[in-house]
Formats: C-alpha cells, sequence, structure tokens
C-alpha cells in the first residue's frame, strides 16, 4: 500500500514532467552511473551463439577495462528482438545506457532522434583518431556529410558459402563468379530433394540486404540524392525480380524457404539440403550445426559480369555493428575510454576473432587470424567492393516496407503464382507510399 | 439432471463422446509435440517433423539453465505475477465492496469507466506508461522504470476492471442480512468486511487471484520495453532460446513445459474453487 | 462454500454497543463519524481509483495528446517540442486512398472478422463442452483438468508450440494433411499467405475456448436440477431441455461472456505477435500488430496513436450499442 501512495502521489508530478519535459535528460543517463560516476553501462548485442555465450566472453574484457582504469561496466547483452525498442525507449526517457552496440545499419535512423553521441574531430582524437577505422565501415556510422553517430566495432561482409562435396558431386569444379553461373550451378545442384541456393525469404533485413547489392548491379538505388524513396526506378524492379526469381523461374530455392526467417537455410546447408548460401560470416554458426571448416568453400557473391568492384560490380553490404555513446551519459570521459579501449587493436582482435567478424580497425585488421581462406573473401569484399546501405533517416521504415513486399512476393512464388514486372513493381509501389512523405 | 428418471438417450451419450473425443485430441495435440520435442535431440526438432522421437534425450532439460538465465526469468516472474495478484485482489475486494455495500455519487461513473479500461488497446499507453515511469523516477526516486515495481504496478492494474466486476457480482450474491447482523453486533464496515463478506466470499476472490496471476504471467508487450536484463520475465526471456545462430526448439519446449508446470498445477489445484467462485460471481 | 462461512459468521459476536445498534436513531453521532461514514466507500475505491489514473487513464490522456503530435523519430526524444499536426494523423488513418489508410481497414476488417469467428467458436465448444460435462460420468474430473490446460499455459509457451507446428517443411500440421493423410500433395503454407487467417484463428480458439467453458460450467451449476426433473417428466427431451432450460438460464452470463471474448479477442497482441513476428501476413495483420508496426517499427508514434484512438472509440461504440441491444427486456442497472 505504501509504495501505491507514494507512486500515486509522484504521479501528479510526473504527470507534469511527462507532458512539459519528455526525456530533458538533464537528470542523468545510465541508471548506474547515478550512484557512481566510477561505473558505465553497456548494452552489448547478441553476436554469440547465445546471450549468455556473449556474457561469457565479454565479461573478462571489461575486467580487463576495470583493471586498467578503475571503471565499472555493467554489462547487459540485449536480445536482437529487444534492442531497437530498448534503445527507442532509451532515446524517449532519456533513461538509457552509457554505451551501447547497434546494428550499423540503424545509425542514421539513430542520429536523426539526437540521442547519439556526435563523434567529431576533437571525440574522434580521444580514441586515437578518425583515421584508425576502415572507411566503408565508418561511412555506416550516419547520414553523409555528417559527424558519425557511432564508430565501427564489428565488421562483416555477405560472401557465397558453398558445400565443396555437392559441388564436386556435381561436377562443378569453381564456385560461380557471376548470376548466370549461379542459376546455372543451382540447377544442376536442385535435383533429388536437394536444392541450389537458400534464402531467407521472411527475414526482412536479409531481403533488404540481397535487394540492395541487386539493385546496385542494376544500376539503381532505393534513394536518390537528396533521400527521397525511389523504389520503383526501373533497376530497383529488376533487382528485386532476379531474387524472386531465383525461386519463380529457376527453381533453385526451396519453396520452404519463403517463411524462413530464423537462419534455418544455415541448418539446411550444414545438412547438406541447400549447396549454397549467401550469408554474412556464416563459419561461427555452420561449425555450431556440426560442420567441419573443410566443407565449405568461401567465394564473393556473384555479380552481373568481370569481378566484384564498385559501382555496378558491388556485391555486399557493409554489414556490421557499430558502438554509441548515449549523448545524456554523465561519465562521457569513462564512456569514451570505454570506446577506446573496445576499438583498440588488442579487443578488436580477440572480439572479432570469437566472433568471426573482420576488425573495422585498420591496424587490427592486418593481423594473420584475418587471413585465413574464408575471413580475406570477406576482408577484400570490405576493402573494394562493399557499399552501405541508404544512409537516410527513414532505413528502418525502408528495411520495413521493402523487405515486407520483397517477403511477399517470396510467399507468392513458393504458392505457385506467376511473378511478373508488374507485379514487383506493384508491391513495391505500395511500399514507396508507406514510407513517410516529407 | 442425473438423478433425472430416464437416462440419456443412446445418440446423446454417442455424441457426447465423440465430441468429447474430438476435443480432447485437438487440447492434447499441442500438448504431445511440446513433451515429445522437448526429449529429441536438436538435430531431430529442426528437421522434419516425427511422432515419435528417433532417440529420447534430456539434455535439453539441463541446457536451458545455461542458454538463458531461466531461473532468474522465473524468480522474477514469480514476483512480479505473485506480488501484481495479491495486491490486484485488496484493491479489487476494497473497491468491489464499496461499489457493492454503498449508494455514493460517481460510483455509476466509476464502475463504467473501470470497466470501459477493459477495451484499452495496450499499445496506445505503453509509451506513455512508460514515460510517466520514467518521469516519477527522476522526480522522486522511485524507481518503476525496469524495475518490478513498474510492472508489479502495471499489471495488477490490467487485472483490476475483470476483478472488480466479478466481486461486485460475487459480494451482491452475500446475503445482505449478515452484514446487518454484524452491524448488530457492533462491526464497523471494515471489520464486517473483514468478518463476514471476506470469509464468505473466498471462492470468489480465488478465482480473482488466478485470473490475475494468468494475466501477469503471460503478457508480454510491456515487459519487453520495461525491463532489463536483471528483471525480465519469462513471457519475453524465453525468446531467448532463438538466438542468432538457430532456434533451438527442443529448449524451447523444454523450457516452456518447465515453467508451465507448476502454472498448470496451480491452477488445476485451484480449479474447484475457480468454479465455485465464477458460479457465484461472474453468474450473479 | 458461502452457507459454510455464513453459519460461522453468525454467533459470537458481543453485542457491545448496544445505543449504536439500530439504523434509523443514530442519536449522539457527531458530524466527523457521519462524515466518515460518507467518506468510506471513496476511501475504499481510493487505491483502485489511482491506478486505474496512473496506468490506464492518464497514459491514455497522453496517448491521445500524441495522436495529435507528430512524432516521428525526429522528435521522439522530446515531446513537448514536437509540433502539432492537428487532425493529420488521423487524416493519413483513415484516407482509403492511401496504403496507410487501406492497410488499415484491411487488419480491422481482419480482425472484426477473426474476432466474431473466434470468439462465436469459443462459445460453441466452451458451451458444448459444458453441457456434455453437466452431469457426472468416469473421468469427467480429468477431462476438466485437460480442457484447462491451454488456459493454464504460458502465452508464449502455448504460441511458440503452434507455430513450431505449425512449420511448412517440417511441421507437425502438414506431416499430417501431406505425409500422413496425403491430402494434398504441395504442403501448404500457415504462416504466410491466406492460410495465417486460418493458423491465427485455430491458436486464438485453442488459447480461449477453455475460458468459455470454465465461465459457462459455472454458470450451469446455478441452473436448479430440479428445472430439469420437471421438464424430463412433462416429457421434454434432452434437447428441449437445452433449449428451454439451459439456454435461457446462460442468457445472462453470455452476454458478459461474449462481451470480454470479444475485447480479449479483438485487442490480443501477444497471439500474433509470437506467432509471426513484427510483420504479421496481410491476411492475419490483426489491429494490434499494425499498430505496433506503425508506431514502434516505422517510428510514428503520432500515426500509431491516433490509430489507437480511432480503435478506441470503435469499441466504445460497439459494446455501448451491444449492452444496450442486450439490455433490451432485463432492467439490470449494472454492467
Amino acid at each position: 500500500m505504501h509504495r501505491m501512495r507514494a507512486a500515486a502521489a509522484a504521479l501528479a508530478l510526473g504527470t507534469l514532467a511527462a507532458t512539459a519535459a519528455c526525456g530533458g535528460g538533464s537528470a542523468g543517463g545510465g541508471q548506474a552511473s547515478n550512484e557512481a560516476p566510477k561505473t558505465l553501462t553497456y548494452w552489448a548485442s547478441n553476436q554469440g551463439p547465445d546471450i549468455e555465450a556473449d556474457k561469457e566472453i565479454l565479461t573478462p574484457e571489461l575486467k580487463k577495462f576495470e583493471q586498467q582504469t578503475g571503471i565499472k561496466v555493467e554489462l547487459e547483452v540485449v536480445p536482437w528482438a529487444d534492442l531497437l525498442n530498448r534503445i527507442l525507449a532509451a532515446t524517449t526517457s532519456g533513461q538509457g545506457p552509457d554505451v551501447l552496440n547497434i546494428g550499423n545499419t540503424w545509425s542514421t535512423s539513430l542520429q536523426a532522434t539526437g540521442a547519439l553521441l556526435p563523434w567529431d574531430a576533437a571525440t574522434f582524437d580521444k580514441i586515437g583518431g578518425r583515421d584508425r577505422f576502415v572507411d566503408s565501415a565508418l561511412a555506416t556510422a550516419g547520414a553523409e556529410g555528417q559527424d558519425p553517430a557511432a564508430v565501427p566495432l564489428y565488421s562483416m561482409a555477405y560472401a557465397l558459402y558453398y558445400h565443396k562435396k555437392a559441388f564436386a558431386d556435381a561436377g562443378i569444379e569453381k564456385p560461380p563468379a557471376t548470376w548466370d553461373e549461379l542459376v546455372a550451378a543451382g540447377k544442376k545442384l536442385s535435383t533429388g530433394g536437394k536444392w541450389g541456393l537458400g534464402v531467407e525469404g521472411s527475414n526482412l533485413s536479409n531481403n533488404i540486404h540481397q535487394v540492395f547489392v541487386l539493385a546496385k548491379q542494376h544500376g539503381a538505388d532505393f534513394f536518390d540524392a537528396s533521400g527521397k524513396p525511389t523504389f520503383t526506378s526501373d533497376g530497383a524492379v529488376a533487382a528485386v525480380k532476379q531474387y524472386i526469381d531465383l525461386m519463380a523461374t529457376d527453381k533453385i530455392v526451396a519453396p520452404g524457404n519463403a517463411e524462413y526467417a530464423q537462419n534455418q537455410s544455415l541448418q539446411d546447408f550444414a545438412k547438406g539440403n541447400t549447396a549454397m548460401i549467401l550469408w554474412q560470416t556464416a563459419a561461427t554458426t555452420l561449425t555450431s550445426h556440426g560442420m567441419k571448416p573443410d566443407e565449405w568453400g568461401v567465394a564473393p557473391v556473384p555479380v552481373p559480369a568481370g569481378t566484384p568492384g564498385t559501382g555496378q560490380n558491388v556485391n555486399s553490404m557493409v554489414a556490421g555493428i557499430n558502438m554509441a555513446v548515449f549523448k545524456n551519459t554523465d561519465n562521457l570521459d569513462g564512456a569514451l575510454q570505454f570506446v577506446k579501449f573496445m576499438t583498440g587493436d588488442e579487443e578488436q582482435k580477440t572480439l572479432n576473432k570469437t566472433y568471426g567478424s573482420i576488425p573495422p580497425v585498420k591496424t587490427a585488421q592486418q593481423d594473420e587470424a584475418f587471413n585465413g581462406p574464408d575471413l580475406a573473401v570477406l576482408r577484400d569484399t570490405l576493402a573494394t567492393s562493399a557499399a552501405p546501405l541508404p544512409r537516410v533517416p527513414e532505413e528502418s521504415q525502408f528495411e520495413t516496407a521493402v523487405g515486407t513486399a520483397v517477403k511477399e512476393l517470396f510467399a507468392d512464388a513458393a504458392q505457385g503464382r506467376e511473378i511478373t514486372t508488374d507485379l514487383v513493381k506493384e508491391r513495391l509501389t505500395k511500399a514507396q507510399q508507406q514510407m513517410p512523405t516529407k | 439432471m442425473s438423478s433425472a428418471p430416464t437416462a440419456p438417450p443412446r445418440s446423446f451419450l454417442w455424441a457426447r463422446g465423440v465430441f468429447l473425443t474430438l476435443l480432447t485430441g485437438f487440447v492434447l495435440v499441442p500438448v504431445y509435440v511440446m513433451v515429445s520435442s522437448s526429449l529429441k535431440p536438436l538435430q531431430d526438432v529442426s528437421g522434419r517433423f516425427s511422432w515419435l522421437p528417433s532417440g529420447l534425450t534430456v539434455s535439453p532439460y539441463f541446457d536451458i539453465w545455461d542458454t538463458v538465465p531461466l531461473a532468474r526469468y522465473f524468480v522474477n516472474s514469480l514476483v512480479v505475477a505473485g506480488a501484481a495478484t495479491v495486491l490486484s485482489v485488496i484493491v479489487a475486494v476494497f473497491a468491489a465492496y464499496a461499489v457493492s455495500r454503498y449508494r455514493f455519487p460517481g460510483k455509476q461513473v466509476f464502475t463504467v469507466t473501470v470497466l470501459s479500461t477493459q477495451m484499452f488497446p495496450g499499445i496506445l499507453f505503453l509509451l506513455p506508461l512508460f514515460l510517466i515511469y520514467v518521469n516519477i523516477g527522476n522526480a522522486t526516486g522511485i524507481a518503476l522504470y525496469g524495475s518490478r515495481g513498474g510492472l508489479i504496478l502495471t499489471y495488477l492494474t490490467f487485472s483490476l476492471p475483470f476483478s472488480i466486476w466479478m466481486l461486485i457480482g460475487y459480494f451482491a450474491s452475500i446475503p445482505r442480512a449478515l452484514d446487518e447482523a454484524a452491524a448488530v453486533d457492533g462491526c464497523g464496515p471494515v471489520a464486517t468486511l473483514f468478518r463476514i463478506v471476506i470469509p464468505a466470499a473466498i471462492p470468489g476472490i480465488v478465482a480473482v487471484a488466478v485470473y490475475a496471476f494468468m494475466t501477469a504471467w503471460g503478457e508480454v508487450l510491456f515487459a519487453s520495453i520495461m525491463t532489463n536484463d536483471t528483471t525480465r520475465t519469462l513471457s519475453v526471456g524465453l525468446q531467448g532460446y532463438a538466438t542468432q545462430n538457430d532456434v533451438y526448439w527442443n529448449q524451447v519446449m523444454a523450457a516452456s513445459l518447465t515453467i508451465s508446470v507448476p502454472v498448470v498445477a496451480g491452477f488445476l489445484l485451484l480449479q474447484r474453487y475457480l468454479v465455485a467462485g465464477l458460479t457465484a460471481g461472474a453468474v450473479k | 462454500m458461502g452457507i459454510a462461512t455464513e453459519d460461522r459468521a453468525l454467533p459470537g459476536r458481543r453485542t457491545a454497543a448496544p445505543g449504536r445498534a439500530g439504523g434509523p436513531h443514530r442519536a449522539p453521532s457527531s458530524r466527523r463519524t457521519l462524515l466518515r461514514r460518507a467518506g468510506l466507500p471513496y476511501l475504499l475505491l481510493l487505491p483502485a481509483v489511482l491506478l486505474e489514473l496512473l496506468v490506464h487513464l492518464v497514459p491514455m490522456l497522453i496517448g491521445i495528446l500524441a495522436s495529435f503530435k507528430e512524432l516521428t523519430q525526429f522528435y521522439i526524444r522530446n515531446w513537448s517540442a514536437a509540433p502539432w499536426r492537428g487532425l493529420e494523423n488521423y487524416r493519413v488513418s483513415v484516407d482509403l486512398n492511401a496504403p496507410v489508410g487501406k492497410d488499415l481497414l484491411n487488419s480491422f476488417f481482419v480482425t472484426c472478422v477473426l474476432s466474431v469467428l473466434a470468439v462465436g467458436m469459443c462459445w460453441l465448444i466452451g458451451t458444448a463442452a459444458a453441457i456434455f460435462m453437466q452431469e457426472g460420468f468416469r473421468g469427467r474430473g480429468l477431462l476438466r483438468a485437460i480442457f484447462l490446460t491451454p488456459y493454464a499455459l504460458p502465452v508464449y509457451a502455448a504460441v511458440i508450440t503452434w507455430a513450431f507446428m505449425f512449420q511448412r517443411d517440417h511441421g507437425m500440421v502438414n506431416h499430417v494433411i501431406v505425409d500422413q493423410l496425403g491430402l494434398t500433395d504441395e504442403r501448404p503454407f500457415w504462416l504466410l499467405g491466406d492460410n495465417s487467417f486460418i493458423a491465427l484463428a485455430v491458436v486464438a480458439v485453442w488459447k480461449t475456448w477453455p475460458f468459455a467453458f470454465l465461465i459457462v460450467m459455472a454458470a450451469l451449476q446455478n441452473i436448479p436440477k430440479e428445472l430439469y426433473e420437471a421438464a424430463a417428466i412433462d416429457g421434454a427431451g434432452i434437447r428441449q431441455q437445452i433449449r428451454r432450460i439451459t439456454m435461457p438460464a446462460l442468457y445472462p452470463i453470455n452476454r458478459v461472456l461474449v462481451l470480454v471474448l470479444f475485447l480479449w479477442t479483438f485487442n490480443d497482441f501477444n497471439t500474433p505477435y509470437i506467432l509471426f513476428g513484427d510483420s504479421a501476413p496481410a491476411p492475419a495483420n490483426l489491429i494490434s500488430i499494425h499498430i505496433y508496426q506503425s508506431s514502434f517499427v516505422t517510428w510514428n508514434f503520432g500515426t500509431g496513436s491516433a490509430m489507437s484512438v480511432l480503435l478506441l472509440l470503435f469499441l466504445l461504440v460497439v459494446t455501448a450499442g451491444y449492452l444496450l441491444a442486450t439490455l433490451r427486456g432485463r432492467k439490470t442497472a449494472d454492467v
């Protein structure tokens, strides 16, 4: 009862505050940092096999940081399903962590809220300078022409993973380098209940990543230079149709993949039911499914013709995780020290090795560990032929709208409906109309 | 009907048999799937469905505790749902007593308003409520956001409308003569409530408590925003078995079963009360 | 139960203050006691009122306020600075020529159909089961326990199991339909396309019908046995007994039960969210998911709030209309 009275008494105050000055944030940032300045709250994303594994991986590193600086880091690993909502809630209320991981494609959306600390030159200097980071990775950290809202922490890129044995059995000598070759190989491989390629048809983000690259290869973009959506350009329509056609007309993707959203295509691959997947840093997952590293090969994602590069030969988005500082932090120095620690060479090597990703820090990237056959492909892709997703504040709406359109088209294809250019255009038109008008 | 002079006709028995058998199947199939999948190795559950497991394993029941901090989530859920239930019952009893035993201006407004909150879409006030909690926290230092306290307050209010409505009905069914007798004996209104009305209303109160508990136990939306790692409840925490790599279906099922068993058992133990409570309360 | 405590309560109360006993002449009662008497009901209501204010009413008012604002990601950090949009959010929500309005209408329609269907099925199955189990038979207790299990299961556990069973390639449902019964050659999707509506309806019914069963079962116990006996003597068959005695007796409880079931199904968020995740397929895009998507996934809380307010208005109208319509002929003032 006491609690209720107290809460009720506070209600009057709270209501006033809620309508008058929501999330002004002067009252302070992280819950932990209120009590003692020598602590930080850190929201990590789920990078390892599960949440508990992430805690086991990160805790010793955070201990190291505490020994070096005397700052204790309160770690919370936030599941992906909750992360964006939690950040949203933190943004709305000003009650959040001091340092947090964000999916790099969210950077521009979150930057627009103004909740994240902008990284100007002076701030960068405190963590060793902007030059430490690979350009393509840094490009994901915010809108063009603005100070980045975050710094890159782990980088990933898409590659083609293929089953060596399946390829050998089908008499395919080398991994496909162009889409025509991929389709041809896929047709050879799709026999006897096995399939050439696996996709995640109901995973909106994955759909976006794939059609984004294909659009680039068709010389199209989903947003024009002024940030207006251009989902219905011929190139974009052709890109989406090409992706769906892998199931609809080429028939090298199993119809059941239309409902995949939880990495089932990796399972199929590990079991040998599909021969190829287009994935970012799949090695750890494949191993956890019981595959041995010499059973699969890694090759660059196909391009229309020639070799991967820039322009129409882009073959991956720049995937990865960025690290941001919450503007409301009341331990800014500590937060920057922590970012410096996490982006330092030593931590970069340790953590990226553990997670199977590529360090976005130039000096750390030179380490031998990232030079194995798998990672070399990813590293070269990042360095030469990856482009960041559209850096517009409406990125998350774009993922939802276009990702859903692709998902629905896969569902249609899986159920035997004919996928025409008009249908694709119609769906993309609808997606575009759902975007906020400015 | 059991004492009816004529036995039920054959066709009735037949229809009853068929209907109840089908219904039992409908109810039990998912339960069976849950149990059998929880005993399968991971390759089995992520492959094609089979009624009988190819190999039995109990390891999911051990793994569930390591994949996510299930024990902590379980305790959180128990604390949150338990406290919300107790408080909700207390608040509802007071309110229902006032409405069922007194005439006062505003009574109708109260009843209608409280009942109409039953139709508020949660989405509408999720973020505002969150903001209010944060601001209360900033203004008074009472941490409602991210704490179990905030969740308890929220859930106890969620179950209030239905609980109050049910108890009004139940209290109304307790003869006024009892109250009057108590008054003659010198009991004040509060004493009457505790000595007469509540003891007579135990079944109704149990029914309300069960309802409040179930409401708090299963809620997902508010819990996903209002909790953090230390205060996360089961309904949100269970999603942790779908990880970056894989959905551990066997662990999902094992964890679901593990957390369901005590609740279902408690529910079934209390169901007699529940029926009795509803009989007099909801049915008037 | 009630009867037993009745006896216990009566004796043993001392007649301590004989002067204060009766109602009519509370002789020296000071103003204070009078005031306390009048204040007592309010005091008893106070906790409930405060909680309702804190958790339901004030947030709802803020939500209504938000529906007139432009609350996109550019402004959520500071709600008070967000520009007013007047009725723009509402205009967008109900503009049936644009996709937002069309989608809202679609999901509104889907929700209505699902609610009516699910409530009807829940009521039908629940009532039938309760009537069939009105009379004792061997195993009735066990059966009752089994039937209540879906209601007692935590929502997440129940729905995720169904999602598991509805998988196209590996699910139990298709295993039965395609592999075992051979009803179709193609494995149908259940979580995509048109079938997703069926999947959602099945789960909703599975999860909720036990509640109808429970309530109707309780209500049946209130019907005096003598009524049936008298009817049987008059030669009424079972069907007639059900029609002439059971159904009329169930009327008052059905009236509330149907409403409660309707509101629950209509506002249900957990089931579709666990079944389909953030983006439900159009045929199963319930309004709660739709609004969630509009506000949380695309970060437009103004429009999301406007949609919620419209939804609330609709439910208020439906409820009021329903109560008025069913109240006719019955003079019960209380809801």
